[in-house]
């Protein structure tokens, strides 16, 4: 272990103090620019900042090098206030070759540091980024603080003591970078360092060239004239507890497996691997001994049956995917709403339609969650909002899935899934329990489809004496479950079925209202939460008459959504679609909202809505 | 399996559903000698499930008073890994057709099969789709005029046997559905193995594609065209009188007044390649007798015991999982 305090003294410049930092870290996909970016996240965040980050990283594992397609950036915003989205404006951009920087350039905001390897603008460098002439030197980047640093040759010198290869030397640029944004923003290396440490300790050679690198670029920070000063931020005033940073299907993945514990129960995943939902097989898959059993299915139907299997089994059982696996599956969806089991399908939507956008967000797969399937087959569905909000909601989801014996639809998308923020670590002790019951032999006869005040049908499972039960697809007879073509049975079922998701709305929380009554209303689901209601607090600074309501339930609906709706002169409903929830409030309050929509694969910009809400407001 | 003495009977594994089998259906056989299987084994109800897709044969649940589920088109394999993956100690059937299992059926036939889950799979093999009223199906020969066929099939069909020994099957079978004491053989070798064990089995569809295995019924016939296969004996059928032998690596057919029974190809359903399986599995009548028994049985690890392994030895290296612990591993700090 190194110490920090020698070989990264702190600076003897000035330090400004800020509120908040957006900085941006673009290059190559094989530039270990997520790398870089996780870390610079890690240690704002236990440093006591607020952190909110945006991966954007483009779906070929190695593009062609130097190319714009091949540009991978990740975007930090740490703050001493309390945020909900990675920024809009750059503060600092950070970019290892011109593809990097012409492609990233337009976020940076006027004045704003730009940081460029200088080494890697060089005509071919140009020729692969398709320019004609230099960013650096054209004039374009006049309006920036351009700093340049010859990172390669820097990090080559740096590393010569370890006698590695040329190759090698260049691939520890990243931490160089590291090095002096780490400066720049006086963040602390002691975690990297620790991280260095871990993931190269078979290659002990390389721990040293990345640690010399980062060391490199501390000093480097140091000594240029080109920086007079750095920047402090200080830590934000989060509410007392030990937290930390999470990433969302980080947070989803840990929810289910608290949501077993709480509820007894064993996990079983059914899952087929597609990005952006692959993370939460990787991460249950670690934690066996929590009795998660990862079933890696051949495909994305047999995922779900599989996930059906277990819960028939008595298991709590979730199957996981993104839109086009979930297309896959709506049959085998159909068939657990019919047979009336609980289980949890995750969708962490991507852009579309087809394999449409993979790495890319998205949030259009609401209609396709609410109506995808063939026959009348409303489902609960519900949407994380952030990063750590997937934490509850799979615990909630399984709540109410297992009261209620019904499939319930976990909506998250690849800018939650990917994102991190801070996450206030939970006591454990406090978590409620959720009581399930399967029932035994009574002496009376068994009818599997007879139901409680919820409408739910027993739980039995096989292994129990005398509750022997077939269950299949065709429709059922209400009480025995038997197979029944009456039709007078087959609407009672459907209206049950319906009727059973409607009554779900009795036991979640109504819709709250962020502002006052009258003006616009901006109602948000899923992942714009963060966007949407930054941009009304920033509306109603500047004395617009705004309120923000976030649907976390999008089937049922809250209750009081529809009183909610009339008390407003517009509603405005920001969604990364082309209006699906619009298209739900439209038809079912019959309120002619009003849409921004945005379906360009990224999240939304606050200053988007804000400028839409105040034009809405005119 | 239960170790103690059977005290339920046949009768008392029938659900009170009316069986809705045309009359003179193969299955009605099958299910009953499942019926007498499960009486010999001293089968638990409560722990028996049957697990089906979509077809005819895919009824066959309802009409068992265990558990069970009729799920859908293709995907009883996949329905059956997540509950064998989590309830190891149940005893689990799964009723199939050829084209449940072998056309939209067939990634999950294949996959299961690769993985040993430990279950049955009793394939229901009539050439014909029944249940939507006869279409050609996968194990139709070329050529077969049928409603959706009328100038003939011009797919070539997949033989299931091979298909299963190709997917690394470690166990594979075939029976006749009115040879009834063949087929109860066969049920009681399949219950008794660990892995997947699969049987097709020849299945008559008296209104859709009646007489399509008559060769290997008919008094006249069913001599020269039905090799039993025993394990460990040479291959002999047409009374005694023919056997098979390699020449090179083809088989052919000889009889045996002129050839030693030394000479003739002795079976082995234990060898661990599976060349001898796939061999016997290509034989089709009219060439060659077709070959009924067990092709091949052998030892392998099972899906459901692995994946229940992982997760002791995980508990054994971890301790039991501990949220808290979870939690807080890695970076944290704290905001007083």
């Amino acid at each position: 272990m190194i110490s920090s305090t020698d070989q990264f003294p702190p600076t003897k410049k000035p330090a400004e103090t800020v509120s908040g930092v957006t900085v941006r870290l673009a290059g190559d996909s094989g530039d270990g620019m997520q790398l870089l970016g996780m870390q610079l996240t890690n240690t704002s965040a236990l440093s006591g900042n607020d952190v909110a980050t945006f991966p954007d990283f483009p779906a070929e594992i190695r593009a062609p090098r130097g190319t714009r397609a091949g540009v991978s950036g990740f975007q930090v915003q740490f703050a001493s206030e309390e945020i909900f989205t990675p920024g809009d404006g750059l503060d600092a951009l950070v970019t290892m070759n011109p593809a990097a920087l012409v492609t990233n350039i337009s976020d940076l905001k006027p004045g704003g540091i730009l940081i460029a390897n200088s080494d890697s603008f060089e005509a071919k460098d140009l020729k692969l980024a398709k320019l004609d002439t230099s960013p650096l030197d054209n004039g374009s980047t006049d309006q920036f603080r351009l700093i340049r640093v010859p990172m390669t040759k820097l990090t080559r010198e740096a590393v010569k003591s370890t006698d590695i290869s040329v190759k090698l030397a260049d691939r520890c640029k990243n931490f160089f970078a590291m090095g002096l944004v780490f400066w720049l923003y006086g963040r602390d290396v002691e975690p990297t360092l620790r991280f260095i440490d871990a993931k190269f300790s078979k290659k002990p050679e390389i721990a040293e060239a990345n640690m010399l690198a980062l060391k490199a670029g501390w000093h480097f920070g140091e000594t240029t004239e080109d920086f007079a000063s750095t920047y402090q931020v200080s830590a934000a005033d989060l509410k007392p507890g030990t937290y930390r940073s999470i990433m969302g299907n980080q947070a989803l993945a840990w929810g289910l497996i608290t949501a077993a514990k709480l509820s007894g129960k064993e996990l079983f995943l059914g899952s087929y691997p597609i990005t952006p939902a692959s993370d939460v097989l990787h991460e249950l898959s670690k934690h066996k001994n929590f009795g998660v059993r990862t079933f890696q299915a051949e495909d994305e139907i047999a995922a779900v049956c599989s996930a059906i299997g277990a819960a028939f089994g008595g298991s709590m059982a979730v199957t996981t995917s993104s839109g086009p696996g979930i297309a896959l599956k709506g049959e085998g969806i159909g068939l657990g709403l019919m047979i009336e089991l609980p289980f949890i399908v995750i969708d962490i939507q991507r852009g579309g339609p087809s394999t449409g956008l993979p790495t890319k967000t998205e949030q259009s797969d609401l209609l396709m969650v609410m109506h995808g399937r063939n026959g009348e087959s409303p489902l609960p569905v519900i949407a994380a909002r952030s990063p750590s909000d997937c934490f509850t909601v799979a615990i909630e989801a399984w709540r109410i899935a297992s009261r209620f014996m019904v499939p319930v639809i976990i909506l998250s998308d690849g800018y939650i899934a990917n994102g991190s923020e801070p996450w206030k670590l939970p006591d454990v002790s406090t978590l409620p329990k959720i009581e399930i019951e399967h029932p035994v032999e009574n002496g009376k006869p068994f009818l599997p489809y007879s139901r409680d005040q919820r409408l739910a049908r027993p739980w039995a499972i096989p292994g129990t004496p005398g509750l022997m039960h077939r269950v299949g697809g065709l429709e059922k007879q209400d009480g025995t479950g038997n197979v029944s073509y009456d039709p007078e049975n087959h609407q009672h079922m459907v209206e049950t079925r319906a009727r059973k998701v409607a009554l779900i709305a009795d036991e979640i929380d109504p819709l709250e209202v962020d502002g006052p009554v009258g003006g616009t209303l901006v109602l948000s689901w899923g992942g714009t939460y963060g966007a949407c209601r930054t941009a009304v607090h920033t509306c109603q600074a500047d004395g617009i008459k705004v309120a923000h309501a976030h649907c976390r339930w999008l089937n049922p609906f809250p209750k009081n959504l529809g009183d909610v709706l009339k008390q407003y002169d517009r509603v405005l409903i920001p969604e990364l679609n082309t209006g699906q929830l619009r298209l739900l409030i439209r038809h079912l309050f019959l309120v002619d909202a009003i849409g921004l929509n945005k379906i360009q694969g990224k999240p939304f910009h606050v200053s988007e809505i804000v400028e839409k809400i105040k034009q809405t407001a005119r | 399996m239960s170790t103690e003495l059977p005290v339920l009977k046949p009768a008392d594994f029938a659900s009170d559903q009316d069986v809705r089998w045309c009359p003179g259906c193969g299955d009605y056989s099958v299910l009953a000698q499942m019926k007498k299987v499960l009486a010999e084994l001293g089968a638990a109800k409560e722990n028996t499930v049957f697990i089906s897709g979509i077809g005819c044969s895919s009824r066959f649940p309802y009409y068992m008073d265990t558990y069970g589920i009729h799920s859908i088109h293709g995907r009883a394999p996949a329905f059956a890994t997540g509950l064998k993956s989590t309830r190891p100690e149940l005893d689990v059937w799964l009723i199939t057709g050829d084209g449940d299992a072998l056309s939209i059926g067939g990634n999950h036939f294949m996959h299961v099969i690769r993985r040993n889950l430990d279950v049955n799979i009793i394939l229901f093999n009539n050439s014909i789709y029944g249940l939507t009223k006869g279409q050609y199906s996968p194990t139709s020969s070329v050529g077969k005029v049928t409603k959706s066929t009328p100038r003939g099939s011009i797919d070539h069909p997949l033989n299931p046997i091979s298909v299963a020994i190709a997917a690394e099957a470690s166990f594979v079978a075939r029976s006749i559905d009115v040879n009834v004491k063949h087929l109860v053989k066969m049920l009681l070798r399949a219950a008794e193995h660990r892995g997947t064990s699969f049987i097709e089995v020849y299945q008559n569809c008296n209104v859709f594609n009646d007489g399509q295995w008559d060769y290997m019924k008919d008094k006249e016939t069913k001599d020269d065209n039905v090799l039993e296969l025993e394990h460990g004996k040479p291959l002999i059928f047409g009374r005694g009188k023919k056997g098979i032998r390699l020449n090179g690596f083809e088989p052919e057919i000889v009889e045996l007044e002129n050839v030693a029974q030394d000479d003739l190809l002795f079976h082995d359903e234990k060898s661990a390649n599976t060349q001898l399986a796939f061999l016997l599995s290509r034989f089709r009548y009219p060439e060659f007798p077709e070959p009924i028994g067990v092709f091949r049985c052998v030892a392998r690890p099972t899906y459901d015991s692995e994946i229940n392994a992982q997760v002791e030895e995980a508990i054994s290296e971890y301790g039991e999982g501990d949220l808290t612990k979870l939690f807080s591993s890695g970076d944290t700090w704290t905001v007083s």
